[in-house]
């Protein structure tokens, strides 16, 4: 199966979402991320048992605290899908990039100066 | 052990707003436990406070650290090297921790990071409940090993009170009623003649009502 999923994008992965921590993404945000968004199993799949109810927890707990310190909490998301699920998998992806493109560059990337807020102009 | 909860993000970007150099203490001990404030809270707290000044054009330097207790001088004096760069601290110690570091570093500006709420337990992760409130002369023996002081809404002595409901306190239904528990235990146990004698007024000097409390064992001194 060959799909297509926007190229400014970088996976990482890990075991399970389990894995994945609050300080993990705010360091990605610290590092320019413009958007994060962590995909696990379907609820009720994860092989760890709930791991991917502790992510669902964090990324709730992240987005709070984008919030609070001025750079909004939709530029972090959570998603469910199976392994069987690529074509919604590249869908979630493209879905996210166009809202990261609505919203323009993370504020940290334009307070250090590799990003400029204007449209068309988000730097991958 | 001592529970606390992480203040509100507000509340703390508000007290340090104005400072450039910051310090993030977390501590190792009770604040861990209860995932308030340590090493792992100080670090997102931090994360979170350099986010915050980078977004707004501010160029704030923001570490953390994390000593294995706050209440104890021998562990805060870890700091004493490097406390100096920073122009404030936020400690997520309980509220021992946070006035010990602040004495002991006393030209330091100290901001507590964590409401300190209860003596307790943990029910389960994220669930913790109120034990005890350190009276000074335990009366648990008495009580069938609840306490009357941290569990009865009123701290009555002698209870239940009136507003005792389907072993429910009128105060919140969500709350036990804590003499229906004595006696529900003191049942089990086959004690329940500990009713047919009222307890007698309790020195309270032991514990807040006679002011700042302090323990004194020589035997430990020298
Ligand atoms: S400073 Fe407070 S939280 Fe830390 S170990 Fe001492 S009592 Fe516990
Ligand atoms: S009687 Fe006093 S010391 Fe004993 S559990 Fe109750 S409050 Fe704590
Ligand atoms: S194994 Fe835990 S989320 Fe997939």
């Amino acid at each position: 199966m060959r799909l297509q999923y926007p190229t400014n994008v970088r996976i990482i992965e890990v075991p399970c979402t389990g894995k994945v921590d609050i300080i993990h993404l705010l360091l990605a945000f610290e590092q320019g991320a413009d958007g994060v968004i962590v995909v696990g199993c379907m609820e009720g799949d994860c092989h760890y048992m709930a791991g991917n109810l502790y992510a669902k927890n964090r990324v709730q707990r992240v987005k709070e605290i984008l919030d609070r310190v001025g750079l909004g909490g939709e530029r972090v998301g959570m998603y469910n899908l199976s392994s069987g699920m690529g074509g919604k998998f590249a869908e979630v992806v493209r879905e996210m990039t166009d809202k990261i493109m609505e919203l323009g560059p993370s504020p940290i990337r334009i307070a250090k100066g590799t990003a400029v807020r204007a449209a068309g102009e988000v730097a991958a | 052990m001592i529970k606390a909860i992480p203040k509100p993000m507000e509340e703390i970007i508000d007290n340090v707003k104005d400072f450039n150099k910051l310090l993030i203490a977390g501590c190792d001990g009770c604040v861990t436990v209860c995932e308030a404030g340590g090493l792992k809270e100080a670090k997102v707290l931090a994360s979170a406070l350099r986010l915050y000044f980078t977004q707004g054009g501010r160029q704030a330097q923001v570490d953390e650290t994390s000593l294995t207790r706050q209440c104890e001088k021998e562990y805060l004096a870890q700091l004493s090297d490097r406390i100096d760069q920073y122009d404030a601290v936020v400690s997520l110690a309980c509220g021992c921790g946070i006035q010990y570091l602040a004495e002991m570093y006393d030209k330091k500006i100290v901001f507590p990071g964590v409401d300190t709420c209860f003596l307790g337990v943990n029910e389960e992760r994220g669930l913790y409940s109120e034990r005890c409130q350190a009276c000074g002369r335990c009366i648990l023996a008495e009580t069938g090993g609840i306490c009357p002081i941290a569990r009865c809404s009123k701290r009555m002595l002698n209870g239940p009170c009136g507003g005792s409901e389907g072993g429910k306190c009128e105060v919140s239904k969500e709350t036990p009623c804590g003499w229906e528990l004595i006696y529900e235990r003191l049942k089990t146990l086959g004690q329940l003649h500990r009713f047919e004698t009222p307890t007698v007024p309790k020195d309270w000097t032991t514990s807040r009502d006679g002011g700042p409390r302090k323990i004194v064992r020589e035997d430990l001194r020298i």
